[in-house]
């Protein structure tokens, strides 16, 4: 093949000279150039290296479909692979590659497949890695994961860059009355007709310019046509793709931005993904032109013949000198003039015996004439002929370029994306799309429409059937039928070649074979959706644009069925590829969800706090002294806290303020422990249940009026808490009066903890005598003022074990209060202490966080039974007496101790028996920590039947995924202190 | 560690929209899905075999199903949608606690 750019022909501009790099070498195209153009224009012929048989591959057609050029745009972390050369515009600069090949397409030592692929069948890795032949050697012993990395490597396609994705992406959202995709004839002719009517209309279109397969007109004038559009009032978004049509009218778009401008501005999204309603949407999506399967028909310079026309009239390339068009249809023959007119030799083979048409007289006809095998390797040298009906009578054409047209597949993807079958249409050989109950119309050659002038028919007639559902006029619509060639299409999807291993391609991206479709059937895979998966066909990034309806044939013929018995895969979206970084738009990085800070944020960090995220909040994690290690410093933090007194920012609580005449009512309902009698300025640690009896969270709540209580809850479940109270009352309780208000941004709360947390704050509020243990016992509540007369509420409350309070503040004073605390702590030798300290001090306590109330277990799992009331109904009280529930083997709480006291372990561990390592094992290890009182390691977590069962017996906590194990025995949670002495203190 | 998981809301096509009888029509993303709005649910003191038929016999409509959705990031309002399971069709749209509903509907 020798393609060439011929003066006068094509849409580009030639006053605008782009230059590009091709696999390192510079090259030049002009203004309005496809890659793919670009590189046929430089007689470059082959683009790509084939998935598993690393056969050469050129240009194959000029759109979406595009199996062969598949390159790899820009290098680094901009790298872009699979990118069809045939929609990348080009821009100064650009810098392709080839891929899948070393050291580069045109020399590809992965080459050597191609003569191996007779072992290289459908199924060959399946049959072949998870076991070595004859005897399956290996098998079972993962011997595949050896395998599949030398695989992955040497099968495939570009290879996406490691680094992060330097660009930004953006989400977007539009609406519209009437929504066209596709600028075609059709397209534009419906766009047109409803935006007369001042309908708002929206226009898409995936390429760069307007006019869909107008462009493969020599007479067409794309130019002006956008504004046209634009000045009628059609709002137009080219080079968007509309990937996806789903419920409510919805379609998802990909806008690419900056995909074709060399150096951009570094604020513009590089692709837009929008979500667009349209109350009405039309799908002028076109049709694509299907080759045919046969012997050698992907060897560089196989081409679709519409694909050749475009080259010929958008980009001024003649593809070819000497050129063989294969066809069973009408639709080549304008082509087949206007190459000759342009200088190349054209000769065309068609399957039909006869053909109504007025021949030109200039081309070489030869009618009842199929396409073979062609001759070559890296290029065509010539193609092997035969007769329809007779196919032992071979002979050879001389050509360099061999273009196919087996027929045109009407683009169904967005109608089959709402769950509608397309039909299959055996005059024309073509799917077309079953009946839509939707908004939607399909117009145009979509519709299976092939003649220009219907298909403008269509678009007219789509237009008012959108304007018949916007309910602007009432009128009779009726379509142009489906066809419009003058003769009949012939069924030709593959010439059978006497060769074996043949390489008649069904689908080129992924290397399938006419063949590999038999061997599948032959193995008994003959349901649609198990040919696919099996032979993978359909399933490269072109998900079947071409192949699939040839692969369909042929297993059609195999069972000696109808395709429409055979079925059709079901094409979902996206229609074409989508960048993950479109999926995610601006949600990286930080942006990836939302970042809580507590009001003493900074106050934290200067004074010297190392922060980790939990769940959205950043949470001081340890406050290190010089060269202290996270160990270090959090054992030195409980220490000080058992010692002497800590301070901890605790802001992260969820704090809810529940008021009304029936507040009382409610919290007695929720929590299982009473507080109907709950005296006011006292305060109660409560479980809450599920209704289906399992815990769902812990916390307190505070009396602090008649009518208003203050809670708390944990952290991980302060919104899931707040919307469940307030489906109880908007839902169920509608008679409680009740008003509920998340204060938990209101509000910053600081734990102060220690045997001398009472002296500390004494020195804090205004009155120390409030601080006495006769007037905040354990659990009291008190509204005061810290010493600079700030209102603060404090509650006596311990989650460490020790003499403890928390206090909380209106949260725009919680530096001033931090400052009053910690001036006072530190004369006490206090310490400031983070989440692991906190950590540390509750797992010595054997307190339960989200960590053990994880969903699964009840409040008597938890070792809480006694906070379950017997006296009154609560949510989650008749549940969680059924019977299941109260079986004697049920985990239970219990603490953990290595038996060697040097030995550690990791929340995770599977607790067993000594002589039963495997499966689930009798327990679990929730929480760990190294215990500086005991001086050893300590967990938590559950045990079958609990601590009674397995007193003084010796087991083993196994951890997998550590490759780890030790002994352990169970003990009591509660590790220090069990009688609490230290908190009533 | 209490390493807490969170859900990520970040949907990327959001087909449904709700007409909140309170701020207007919204999409999905700004709602939570709550579950079956037909399911009578027990009194406190009701029999185990009372609750279990209400928590775990459920129906598994195909058609239009009355579901409760919460305004979660908007009025926060808790409401009886009527959708279809097959089409995400929107019949209607109420508040579910009766008082708000009276209210609302005169506001719209």
């Amino acid at each position: 093949m020798t393609s060439v750019r011929k003066e006068k022909y094509g849409k580009i501009n030639r006053d605008k000279v782009l230059g590009f790099t091709w696999d390192n070498k510079e090259y030049f195209g002009y203004e309005g150039d496809s890659l793919a153009s670009a590189l046929l224009a430089n007689n470059i012929k082959i683009v790509g290296r084939s998935f598993k048989y690393h056969r050469p591959r050129g240009v194959m057609s000029c759109g979406v479909e595009e199996s062969g050029a598949l390159v790899t745009i820009g290098s680094g972390s901009k790298a872009d692979p699979n990118v069809r050369a045939t929609t990348q515009e080009l821009y100064s600069g650009l810098i392709a590659k080839g891929q899948n090949a070393f050291p580069n397409v045109n020399y590809d030592f992965g080459g050597i497949n191609n003569y191996l692929s007779r072992f290289f069948a459908a199924g060959f890795y399946y049959k072949t890695f998870m076991g070595l032949p004859p005897f399956e050697w290996g098998k079972g012993t993962g011997i595949w994961m050896i395998f599949e990395k030398i695989i992955r490597k040497a099968a495939g396609m570009g290879k996406a860059s490691r680094e992060p994705d330097p660009d930004n992406y953006e989400h977007a959202n539009d609406f519209c009355d009437v929504l066209v995709v596709g600028s075609g004839p059709a397209g534009i002719a419906a766009a047109q007709e409803v935006a007369k009517k001042k309908l708002d209309v929206i226009l898409i279109e995936q390429d760069s310019i307007l006019g869909g397969n107008n462009l493969s007109e020599a007479e067409f004038d794309a130019s002006l046509l956008h504004n046209q559009l634009e000045s009628s009032g059609i709002r137009v978004m080219s080079r968007t793709t509309a990937f996806g049509v789903y419920d409510n009218n919805v379609v998802g778009a990909l806008e690419r931005v900056t995909d074709h401008i060399p150096n951009p501005n570094s604020k513009l999204p590089r692709q837009r993904f929008w979500t667009i309603r349209a109350k009405h949407i039309i799908l002028a999506s076109g049709a694509l032109e299907r080759h045919v399967a046969f012997n050698n028909n992907d060897i560089p310079g196989v081409m679709t013949v519409n694909a050749s026309r475009h080259y010929l009239n958008r980009y001024g390339i003649l593809t070819g000198n000497n050129i063989v068009i294969t066809t069973n249809n009408d639709s080549v023959y304008q082509t087949a003039l206007e190459l000759q007119e342009a200088g190349s030799k054209v000769t065309i083979l068609d399957s039909r015996k006869n053909v109504n048409l007025d021949l030109p007289k200039e081309i070489d006809v030869h009618l009842n004439t199929l396409p073979f095998s062609i001759n070559g390797r890296k290029k065509i040298e010539g193609l092997d002929v035969c007769k329809a009906t007779d196919k032992n009578n071979k002979n050879t054409i001389i050509c360099d370029q061999v273009l196919i047209s087996g027929g045109w597949s009407p683009i169904v993807n967005l109608v089959s994306h709402r769950g509608i079958k397309p039909i299959w249409n055996q005059e024309n050989l073509c799917f077309v799309p079953g009946d839509i109950k939707e908004n939607i119309t399909v117009v145009g050659s979509a519709n299976g429409i092939w003649n220009k002038n219907d298909c403008i028919e269509s678009g007219l007639v789509g237009a008012n059937e959108a304007m018949n559902t916007l309910g602007f006029h009432k009128k009779e619509i009726s379509f142009p039928s489906v066809g419009g060639w003058l003769n009949p299409i012939d069924t030709l999807f593959e010439v059978k070649s006497n060769k074996f291993p043949s390489k008649s391609f069904v689908d080129f991206q992924h290397d399938v074979t006419a063949e590999d479709v038999r061997l599948a059937h032959r193995e008994g895979f003959i349901s649609v959706e198990h040919l696919k998966r099996y032979t993978t066909l359909g399933m490269a990034n072109d998900q079947g644009k071409m192949g699939n309806i040839i692969g369909l044939s042929l297993m059609a013929e195999q069972l000696d069925k109808t395709i429409p018995e055979v079925g059709t895969t079901v094409f979902r979206p996206p229609y074409t590829p989508v960048p993950i970084g479109a999926l995610t738009g601006r949600n990286v990085g930080k942006h990836f969800r939302p970042l809580r800070v507590t009001p003493m944020h900074q106050w934290n960090i200067d004074h010297g706090a190392k922060m980790i995220e939990v769940g959205l909040y950043q949470r001081p994690w340890y406050y290190p002294k010089k060269n202290e290690t996270l160990s270090d410093s959090y054992i030195r933090e409980t220490t000080i806290v058992r010692k002497t007194v800590g301070i901890c920012d605790v802001t992260s609580l969820g704090k809810i303020a529940i008021q009304g005449p029936d507040a009382t009512e409610l919290v007695n309902r929720i929590y299982t422990n009473p507080f109907a009698k709950l005296p006011i300025g006292k305060a109660r640690y409560g479980i809450m249940l599920r209704d289906d009896g399992m815990v769902m969270d812990d916390g307190t709540s505070w009396r602090l009026g008649e009518n208003e209580y203050f809670m708390t809850t944990s952290t991980a479940a302060a919104a899931k808490v707040m919307s469940w109270l307030e489906e109880l009352l908007q839902t169920r309780w509608t008679d409680l009066k009740v008003n509920l208000t998340s204060v938990s941004e209101q509000w910053a709360g600081a734990a102060i903890a220690g045997p001398k947390s009472r002296d500390v704050l004494s020195e804090c509020v205004l009155d120390s005598n409030e601080i006495s243990n006769q007037n905040l016992p354990f659990m009291g509540v008190l509204q005061t003022k810290l010493k600079d007369g700030t209102p603060c509420r404090v509650v006596r409350i311990s989650f460490s074990g020790e003499l403890a309070y928390e206090m909380y503040i209106e949260s725009d004073y919680a530096h001033g209060m931090m400052d009053i605390l910690w001036e006072s702590a530190k004369k006490y030798d206090g310490c400031l202490y983070g989440l692991e300290a906190l950590g540390a001090l509750r797992v010595e306590k054997g307190h339960v966080t989200a960590a053990e109330l994880d969903g699964r277990v009840t409040i008597d799992d938890a070792g809480l039974g006694k906070m379950a009331s017997t006296k009154k109904s609560y949510i989650g009280s008749a549940m969680r007496k059924r019977g299941v529930l109260n079986a004697d083997d049920r985990e239970m709480l219990v603490g953990f101790f290595p038996i060697n006291e040097k030995e550690t372990f990791n929340a995770g561990t599977i607790v067993c028996e000594k002589n039963n390592i495997q499966g689930q094992g009798i327990g679990r290890i929730t929480s760990v920590t190294h215990s500086p009182e005991l001086g050893h390691w300590i967990g938590i977590g559950y045990v079958n039947g609990g601590l009674d069962s397995w007193k003084d017996v010796t087991l083993v906590g196994a951890d997998p995924v550590r490759n780890k194990q030790m002994e352990i025995k169970v003990v009591s949670p509660h590790m220090i202190d069990p009688e609490g002495k230290r908190m009533y203190a | 560690m209490n390493g807490v998981l969170v859900p990520i809301q970040n949907c990327t096509v959001d087909m449904i929209r709700i007409k909140c009888p309170y701020c207007g029509e919204r999409d999905h993303s700004e709602f939570t899905y709550g579950g079956d709005a037909s399911i009578k649910y027990p009194a406190l003191d009701a029999p185990e075999s009372e609750w279990t038929k209400a928590i775990f016999f459920r129906e598994n409509i195909r058609g239009m199903q009355k579901e409760t959705w919460h305004h979660t990031n908007g009025c926060r309002l808790w409401l009886e949608v009527e959708r279809s399971t097959i089409t995400h069709e929107i019949k209607s749209v109420k508040a579910c606690h009766p008082q708000i509903e009276k209210i609302t509907k005169n506001k719209s």
